[in-house]
């Protein structure tokens, strides 16, 4: 199936609608086309071309629900499927916590989708991948890539009259160059919707440099350092803390938000004041969809302010049962910074380590967010203001909320993408003090 | 599907609240459709169509896989049945050489049209990456092996037991944890059919059905007073088998500190002692950092082997195909040529298998029609061997793949993946027990918890669900915060006593991630008890 539009949609819909018998029902419609290319010892490996289009139906009868889904279109299928859903629903046990599907909503426009990016070609991925690959040769390294490109729609409408359309184009282009002898790895990453916004050359450039540069690295003792995180390093360790802002395991008592009598967190200061992350899907760095999947708005929303737990995400029906706003978890995830680029950060550094890359982010303790991981193609140690020499991989055991009381100085926020979830994030690079290394890897 | 999606789909360890919003990465059907593959006939005719359409484009070698991916998935929460969930996804992926590049498409349409498109999409990737080639693909031979089929041996289909069926064994285990102290408990069910049918221009047309099952459970218990928490996670595995798995039987069982499992799984009971370990777990003495004997039950080693020889033993990591992704290894074909290379101590071998009766990773063919087999990585202490598939065998001097190649869905392009990976068993009778006896200071850990491992698999970390110290050979009582951090080959190095083959059980991974998209992959690992000297033991406590 094409890429529906608006109407095309919201015909369909209303025919999957037509058809129920339930109390309620709901129906999303997604469809999407993808390519991606793979390459790997300076040559390409794997690639392909994906097609795949789903149509959800949900219904209802009283607190039983049921959902069904199909990917054929005729209006036997349509009827099938809604059928098939409400059987479903009716088998079901009752489930206490069910909330009705929402009524009409108001959304802002999205700026997700791209036009061009949408027109991506598998000559265009191979052309990308042999300038990628030119690079590599120039320094005599060794190159392995990944360009993943889609554009895809998303649709809702319900029997209360909600309805919401979405279209979106993403690209994302992450590649890993070594040295010919092992000893050096560098690794950039780039994401956006745009196509045009990816330099890929640039991006090479950049992981060409950091394997060069990490080759031959020294072995110092683990221990507390000042460290200097790139915004990809910063994104696998945040996104961390974000995942764990639901207010239902708060609540509980069972998140690193939770205090002892079943209090929270929420509305006490967690970090240092100069910590302000938000989410908004209309940023125009970082645009995402304007609707969750259950069709609740996705507003512009601070999370931390100041240093302060301002909001947590909720269920429908754990902000009914706590009577708050039912506001969804984000797309996205923004943290503000400073001025200063990383090449300032670094200048203004007496002695510390710059890492580039956090690889394997685990959780060692929910309580505390403690995560263990370790650093990955090209750290560095740092002595009066300049990079001197590249030091071996190290293992960390720290917590996100630890190190942003330990802030030192805040870079410029950009763009980037999590090595570990792939989610994109705006983020500057930190400075913090105290960061905690446990062990020394061979790694390279 | 991700690990961190599914985890947040079951609300084991992250928030519950997006049970509502379930993901939906198949066809939700009704379980009576499940139940009837698709006719055999028919999936060779659309093979046919798609074999016929890549030679006609021009590709010299060709194979199509048509897979029925089955789901379903029971999940609870204390007194309440969050959700019951049947997903399909059918549809048919082509793989294709040519010009000496690979080429892949997949469609979920498979009228004749759709297949014939998808396969000319195929031959177009292929010739146009062929150009970035530095060298063309070269294919270990395999002969077809005409019309034939496979079906896991299971007792008991456990897409045939009603769902109310499951969801009340749920509701039960949820009951008794909640009745031996637990304040919450998130279990779930999940079952997997995979229907595939692989055809290739060798001659192969292969029918296969395998099945899955993994029950697991997540207990909390807080502490109000101070408001710390623990946890106790189930101590199943999952499994290549039928819902015969959770039929318990006294053969199935190893008792001593607590129970443990072996191809039989009681879930009520291990719940009611994981309340209570939770509960024991909030005042537990927090360990001592140090260096410590380890005793490791199979329930906790399998992810060590798992990370620690799994994953650097695939040949495709070895030769940079991952660099960018999973990474590389520190087993480098030097370290395999010199048949030298001193993996572990001489008591540690370890074998690939892909035929283990129970595991996740069994099946008759791979998923470029290679018949599995059996064969050692690590011979007593030195690495002998990798896990390949057809285009890398020519590597090591193969002249038949090993039959490691898995794609986990029709959508995704089949490559090397895994074998499930296993320790023998010692050769000298010792039980647990026996393993316990002789440790003046240490730690005896079942469970797997926090693990974290390097891009070339050297430094690790790993955590647990119960730890109990040991002193002069006895259980002295329960300890938390426990992590161990090692080198593999110092690890390995360390491993003075294995169990005999008595206490032989599978772990496994149902969610171990690879690849670019990423794909998961299931997979299992047997071991018997074993003991690792001198370990590096950290406190994980911290306070914010």
């Amino acid at each position: 199936m094409p890429i529906l539009t608006k109407e095309e949609a919201q015909a369909l819909m209303k025919k999957v609608l037509s058809y129920s018998k339930a109390d309620e029902c709901e129906v999303n419609l997604y469809g999407s086309d993808g390519g991606n290319i793979r390459y790997a010892r300076n040559s390409v490996s794997t690639s392909g071309g994906v097609s795949q289009s789903t149509l959800v139906v949900s219904s209802a009868y009283g607190k039983k629900s049921g959902v069904a889904t199909i990917n054929e279109f005729d209006d036997a299928s349509l009827a099938k499927v809604v059928k098939r859903s409400e059987d479903l629903a009716q088998l079901a046990p009752e489930n206490p916590e069910f909330v009705s599907f929402l009524g009409p909503q108001q959304y802002a426009d999205s700026k997700t989708y791209v036009e061009s990016t949408a027109a991506i070609s598998p000559k265009d991925r191979a052309d990308a991948v042999a300038t990628s690959l030119q690079i590599a040769k120039d320094n005599k390294q060794i190159a392995a890539g990944f360009l993943e490109n889609s554009a895809g729609f998303s649709s809702m409408m319900n029997s209360h009259g909600l309805f919401a359309y979405n279209t979106a184009t993403n690209v994302a282009f992450n590649v890993t160059l070594r040295t010919e002898d092992g000893k050096g790895s560098g690794y950039a990453s780039k994401g956006y919707n745009d196509f045009s916004q990816l330099d890929v050359k640039k991006v090479t450039a950049v992981a060409a440099q950091k394997a060069g540069g990490s080759s031959a690295a020294k072995a110092i003792e683990p221990g507390k350092y000042t460290v200097i995180l790139e915004p990809a390093a910063v994104a696998v360790l945040l996104e961390n803390m974000m995942f764990a802002l639901d207010a239902r395991q708060a609540d509980e008592g069972r998140s690193f938000l939770s205090k002892p009598g079943g209090k929270t967190k929420l509305g006490e200061k967690l970090v240092d004041e100069r910590v302000v992350i938000y989410s908004d899907p209309l940023n125009t760095d970082l645009p995402t969809k304007t609707w969750a999947d259950d069709g609740r708005p996705q507003e512009k929303i601070t999370w931390i302010d100041k240093g302060i737990v301002k909001n947590l995400y909720y269920s429908r029906y754990w902000a009914q049962k706590q009577n708050v706003k039912a506001i969804p978890g984000p797309d996205s995830m923004i943290m503000q910074g400073g001025t200063q680029s990383l090449e300032d950060l670094i200048k203004g550094t007496d002695k510390g380590i710059l890492v580039t890359r956090l690889w394997y982010i685990r959780s060692v303790d929910p309580q505390t967010i403690l995560l263990t991981g370790l650093t990955r193609d090209g750290t560095f140690y740092i002595e009066n203001g300049e990079i001197k020499f590249p030091v071996k991989n190290f293992r960390f055991n720290e917590s996100p909320v630890i190190m942003l009381n330990n802030i030192e100085a805040l870079g410029k926020p950009e763009r980037c993408v999590s090595g570990e979830s792939t989610n994109h994030y705006l983020l500057p690079p930190i400075k913090v003090q105290d960061f905690t290394f446990t062990s020394l890897s061979d790694a390279v | 599907m991700k690990r961190r999606d599914f985890l947040h789909l079951a609300g084991l360890g992250v928030g519950a609240s997006v049970l509502q919003s379930v993901p939906l990465f198949g066809r939700d059907i009704g379980i009576e459709e499940a139940l009837t593959p698709v006719d055999v006939a028919l999936k060779k005719q659309m093979a046919d169509v798609a074999l016929n359409a890549a030679k006609s484009k021009g590709a010299t070698y060709t194979d199509v896989r048509i897979g029925r991916y089955l789901n379903q998935y029971v999940i609870t929460r204390e007194n309440k049945v969050e959700n019951t969930v049947n997903t399909e996804s059918y549809g048919l992926g082509i793989r294709v050489i040519a010009n000496g590049s690979w080429g892949f498409a997949a469609t979920d349409k498979l009228d004749k049209d759709s297949i014939a498109k998808a396969a000319a999409l195929a031959v177009q990737i292929a010739k146009e990456n062929s150009r970035l080639l530095t060298e063309p693909v070269k294919l270990a031979p395999q002969k077809g092996y005409g019309e034939v089929s496979w079906k896991a041996p299971i007792e008991k289909n456990a897409f045939e037991v009603p769902i109310k069926e499951k969801a009340d064994l749920l509701l039960a285990v949820n009951d008794a944890a909640m009745k031996n102290g637990a304040n919450y408990i998130n279990s779930i069910l999940f079952l997997v059919n995979e229907q595939k049918y692989f055809a290739s221009t060798d001659g192969s047309y292969i029918d296969q059905d395998i099945h899955r099952i993994w029950p697991t459970f997540t207990i909390t218990k807080i502490d109000a007073k101070s408001g710390k928490f623990e946890t106790r996670n189930a101590l199943s595995s999952p499994m290549g088998m039928g819902y015969e798995y959770l039929q318990p039987n006294a053969k199935g069982k190893i008792n001593g500190i607590t129970t443990l499992y072996g191809d039989r799984y009681d879930m009520v009971e291990d719940a009611k002692a994981a309340a209570a370990q939770a509960t024991q777990k909030v005042t537990a003495k927090s360990v001592e950092p140090g260096k410590y004997d380890l005793i490791l039950d199979p329930s906790h080693l399998w992810l060590t082997i798992h990370e620690s020889v799994g994953h650097p033993s695939e040949l495709d990591r070895v030769l940079g195909y991952e660099a960018n992704y999973a990474g590389t290894s520190f087993l480098t074909l030097d370290k395999w040529e010199s048949k030298k290379f001193n993996f572990g101590s001489k008591l540690v071998n370890l074998f690939a298998d892909k035929t283990q009766k129970g595991s996740l990773g069994a099946v008759g063919y791979d998923d470029e029609g290679v018949k599995t087999k059996q064969w050692d990585i690590i011979k007593e202490g030195t690495l002998v061997n990798y896990q390949a598939i057809r285009d890398q065998a020519h590597i090591i001097g193969l002249n038949e793949s090993q039959g490691c190649c898995y794609a986990d869905n029709w959508a995704s392009v089949q490559f090397q993946r895994m074998a499930n990976i296993s320790l023998q068993p010692g050769k000298e009778k010792k039980s647990i027990n026996d393993m316990i006896k002789g440790v003046e200071k240490g730690i005896y850990i079942i469970g797997d918890g926090s693990f974290s491992i390097d891009q070339q698999r050297y430094n690790f970390q790993f955590g647990g669900q119960l730890f109990y110290e040991i002193k002069n050979g006895k259980i002295a009582g329960m300890l938390k915060d426990v992590a161990y951090q090692s080198n593999t080959q110092e690890f390995w190095n360390s491993c003075v006593g294995i169990a005999d083959q008595s206490d032989y059980r599978m772990g496994g991974s149902f969610f171990d991630g690879k690849g670019q998209p990423g794909q998961i992959s299931t997979v299992s690992h047997g071991s018997s008890t074993s003991r690792f000297n001198g370990v590096n033991v950290i406190n994980t406590a911290r306070k914010i």
